[in-house]
């Protein structure tokens, strides 16, 4: 079918990858095929999954997310700091972990908006700021002795680990907004072309406002899920995260121009890493290896969806 | 010398060009015509190596060539200008010149004193006056389309493909262009040349290829064709008068604006627009009507000045406000300010009137599709489904796309900054009829052209612009194209216009 829509084929160009390393994957280990691995992959990619889902907001707008894995930190240490057995209901530490998340991500929004100053380097400051107030707000010690309400969050629900239950609401959530919201739609128009976006009446400011406002909440939540994980706020956490969300996403066929991109594509593109690393781990290759067959892969990946989408 | 051999090229499964075969001689001018669409451009950008041809092959002086890139094509001798303009803002005139070209000296270091040489002359070729050292991004679009023509003539090309090359330019610049074309026809060089403007047509081309949807109808030498036998061949039918009738304005004042300035741009400008009444800002390029009607609709707001507007005083801050208001526009600057190429031909129709489409905060999907049906039928825009990207389209259909962005919000004062320009013949007659019928129901219109003859056949008034001043208001059926001239000209005729 010449008019197959390019979107549907990359996706399932993409899947096609993922089942193909699924299977070389069960073929080669006993272990890659089981429900408990599976459950494994599934939470470990959700803090990723998270962030992917935020960050690909704002990759949409044309814009960049450097600092989501200072703020996961800063989130986190937020959130434990309020965490105490017996101090507040858990509703609270969750609050202030999402909050935290969101004002830094606002702040940035400003910047980049009001500011004029190019998201880039609006970030890459945010990354060293928030890794900062981490650090000053923890003495840098982890800040332990969470109350058990809190870390449940890291358990399962109905056989499901809350985790992926988190990223997989925030998934279907962010795809329903972008395919149905007016502000979804705006997201595009933004990022496709900002000048004639506001010539048609598009609040660019706003959208992309919002936009940064909500990586920034995204990133809150993944810093309190993964603070629940490892029953700490850790100032030292999310070292890179940033790296690896925007490389699904970049992976999934959003444009780093801004203005193409979707989220079942993120969504593929968080599988694939989270594949690739659980695999890699269980094939038993030491962790200098994976960091450079990773990259290699990631460079590999949207350089062969380029070809594909020249030709 | 070039010989095109059964070109094919297709789009997402769409053939735009079906198998052409032309060949261009040396020292030859050979006019390619037809409406938008019809497949001039496609056919260009085959010739010079932008696309790859699905079929058929190209001869160059009997050798069969195979571009992989613009780049063999101009190593082969083959330059091009395109109608889309494309400069590096941030570079100077003279590095945008000898782009690619650069004069080096020893290490590859480029020779900044040749460079500034090489491009006055080129430059002076076309009798332009515009200083090498200049940054890009301050010159006007009727500059930048003059330092694109430069950079084509630097090349040293045998053959050089000229995609509407004066869409931009004052008829001075057109003068210095066509003088320029005589000189390389004398050296030998082969010269391929769209334009919508028909005067050039007869004036410029040895011979004539006419296409159609995609088909070459044939080519002739220009002496055995006339304009309308030329009209006839490109719509496939007789062209009746392509101005409607002008209906009667009403007396009630929709837009007055007085006192408008913001230097160096503009100062001191008023005027009113009736209900059912055209008003056209009439001048030079450069002149300041563009940034007149950007601060009507917000995109650059004025220092000073009142806008009334349905009898009541209006502060425009950004589109936002003026659309609210009721104030509509379709830009000049279709590629910077109007589409949003990657989304499809419908979510660029409904971009502005999205909130008309909604049940609160979320979109209607079927709603939408069924206006955008509906639109896309209504302003006969050509495309292969509704969702694609509105990139892909020709300069016509994106054009009438926008148009029917602009309308679907009901706007009552519609702004139309040179809405005709780089449209085919056809689709310019179904602007104009547009035109009338927006005024005969009661709406203002604003528009903004180069062309006198549209100026004066489709507006009731016209606002002289020169320099940033009103120089005159006219009422169009008492004037004709000297006087509108004469008061757009500045007093010396080779002063450049303010940046």
């Amino acid at each position: 079918m010449p008019n197959l829509d390019r979107n549907l084929l990359h996706r399932f160009g993409l899947l096609f990858v993922i089942l193909l390393v699924g299977l070389g994957l069960t073929l080669t280990t006993d272990t890659f095929l089981s429900v408990a691995n599976l459950t494994n992959v599934a939470r470990q990619v959700s803090i990723n999954g998270i962030l992917a889902v935020g960050v690909t907001f704002v990759l949409l707008t044309a814009g960049v997310d450097l600092s989501l894995g200072s703020v996961v930190a800063l989130s986190g240490v937020a959130c434990a700091t309020f965490a105490h057995p017996g101090d507040h209901s858990v509703i609270v530490p969750i609050a202030v972990g999402l909050l935290t998340g969101a004002a830094c991500g606002l702040v940035n929004g400003v910047l980049v908006t009001r500011g004029g100053v190019a998201p880039f380097i609006v970030t890459l400051g945010m990354m060293t700021v928030a890794r900062g107030l981490a650090l000053i707000v923890s003495g840098g010690r982890p800040v332990a002795n969470m109350s058990n309400e809190l870390t449940a969050l890291a358990g399962d629900f109905l056989g499901i680990p809350i985790p992926v239950l988190c990223f997989a609401g925030v998934a279907l959530a962010a795809w329903f907004f972008l395919r149905n919201f007016r502000l979804g739609r705006h997201i595009y128009a933004v990022g496709g072309n900002e000048h004639a976006a506001r010539a048609a009446g598009v609040p660019v400011e706003r959208v992309k406002l919002f936009a940064y406002g909500l990586c920034g909440l995204l990133t809150g939540l993944a810093g309190v899920v993964l603070a629940a994980r490892i029953t700490t706020g850790q100032p030292n956490a999310g070292q890179a995260y940033e790296l690896d969300a925007i490389a699904a996403v970049v992976i999934g066929g959003t444009s780093l121009a801004g203005g193409v991109g979707t989220i079942t594509g993120t969504l593929l593109g968080v599988l694939l890493i989270g594949v690739i690393n659980n695999g890699l781990d269980l094939l038993g290759v030491s962790s200098y290896y994976q960091a450079v067959i990773k990259g290699v892969i990631i460079v590999g990946a949207v350089w062969l969806d380029r070809r594909q989408a020249r030709s | 010398m070039l010989r095109a051999l059964e070109l094919r090229k297709d789009f997402g499964g769409l053939t735009v060009l079906h198998p052409t075969s032309v060949d261009f001689r040396p020292g030859e001018v050979h006019a390619i015509m037809g409406e938008n669409g019809a497949g001039k451009s496609t056919l260009m950008k085959v010739l010079a190596g932008l696309y790859r041809p699905d079929g058929g092959q190209v001869e160059w002086r009997g050798a069969r060539l195979d571009f992989g890139s613009p780049h063999d094509a101009l190593v082969a001798g083959i330059a091009m200008i395109h109608q889309e303009l494309m400069p590096i803002p941030d570079l100077t005139v003279a590095e945008n010149i000898t782009l690619g070209a650069e004069p080096c000296g020893r290490f590859g270091r480029v020779d900044r004193a040749d460079q500034l040489r090489r491009a006055k002359e080129l430059l002076q070729e076309l009798e332009s006056e515009i200083d090498p050292a200049k940054l890009m991004r301050t010159l006007t679009v009727a500059q930048t389309q003059v330092v694109e023509i430069a950079k084509a003539l630097g090349r040293q090309a045998d053959m050089i493909l000229m995609d509407e090359p004066t869409a931009a330019l004052s008829d001075h610049e057109v003068a210095a262009l066509f003088r320029a074309i005589a000189r390389l026809k004398a050296r030998g060089v082969a010269i391929v040349y769209t334009t919508h403007k028909m005067d050039e047509v007869f004036r410029l081309a040895d011979r004539i290829s006419v296409l159609r949807d995609g088909r070459l109808v044939g080519t002739a030498p220009a002496s055995d064709l006339s304009p309308a036998k030329l009209i006839s061949l490109m719509v496939g039918r007789e062209m009746a008068d392509v101005f409607p009738t002008r209906s009667l304005p009403t007396e009630e004042v929709l837009l007055e604006v007085s006192g408008l300035t913001r230097e160096p741009a503009y100062r001191d400008i008023s005027f009113q627009v009736r209900r059912g009444e055209v008003v056209a800002l009439a001048g030079l390029m450069g002149a300041g009507r563009t940034e007149v009607v950007s601060a009507i609709y917000g995109l650059q707001p004025a220092a000073r000045g009142v806008i009334t507007f349905k009898g009541r005083a209006l502060v425009v801050r950004s589109p936002q406000d003026a659309l609210a208001a009721g104030i509509g526009m379709v830009t000049e600057d279709r590629k910077g300010l109007g589409l949003i190429p990657a989304l499809g031909v419908d979510q660029n129709i409904t971009l502005t009137a999205l909130r008309t489409l909604c049940r609160g905060q979320l979109i209607d999907h079927r709603a939408e599709a069924a206006i955008v049906g509906a639109k896309i039928e209504d302003f006969a825009v050509k495309t292969s489904r509704p969702s694609q990207p509105i990139a892909l389209l020709s300069g016509g259909n994106q054009q009438k796309a926008l148009l029917a962005r602009c309308l679907l919000g009901d706007p009552d004062l519609i702004i139309l900054d040179e809405p005709t320009r780089g449209i085919d013949i056809g689709a310019k007659a179904e602007i104009y009829a547009l035109i009338q019928k927006l005024a005969r129901a009661g709406k203002g219109v604003l528009l903004v052209s180069s062309e006198l003859p549209e100026v004066l056949s489709l507006s009731h008034r016209i606002v002289v612009l020169r320099r940033g001043s009103v120089a005159a208001t006219l009422e169009a059926s008492e004037t004709d194209q000297e006087t509108l001239l004469r008061h757009a000209m500045p007093l010396s005729l080779h002063a450049q216009p303010r940046p």
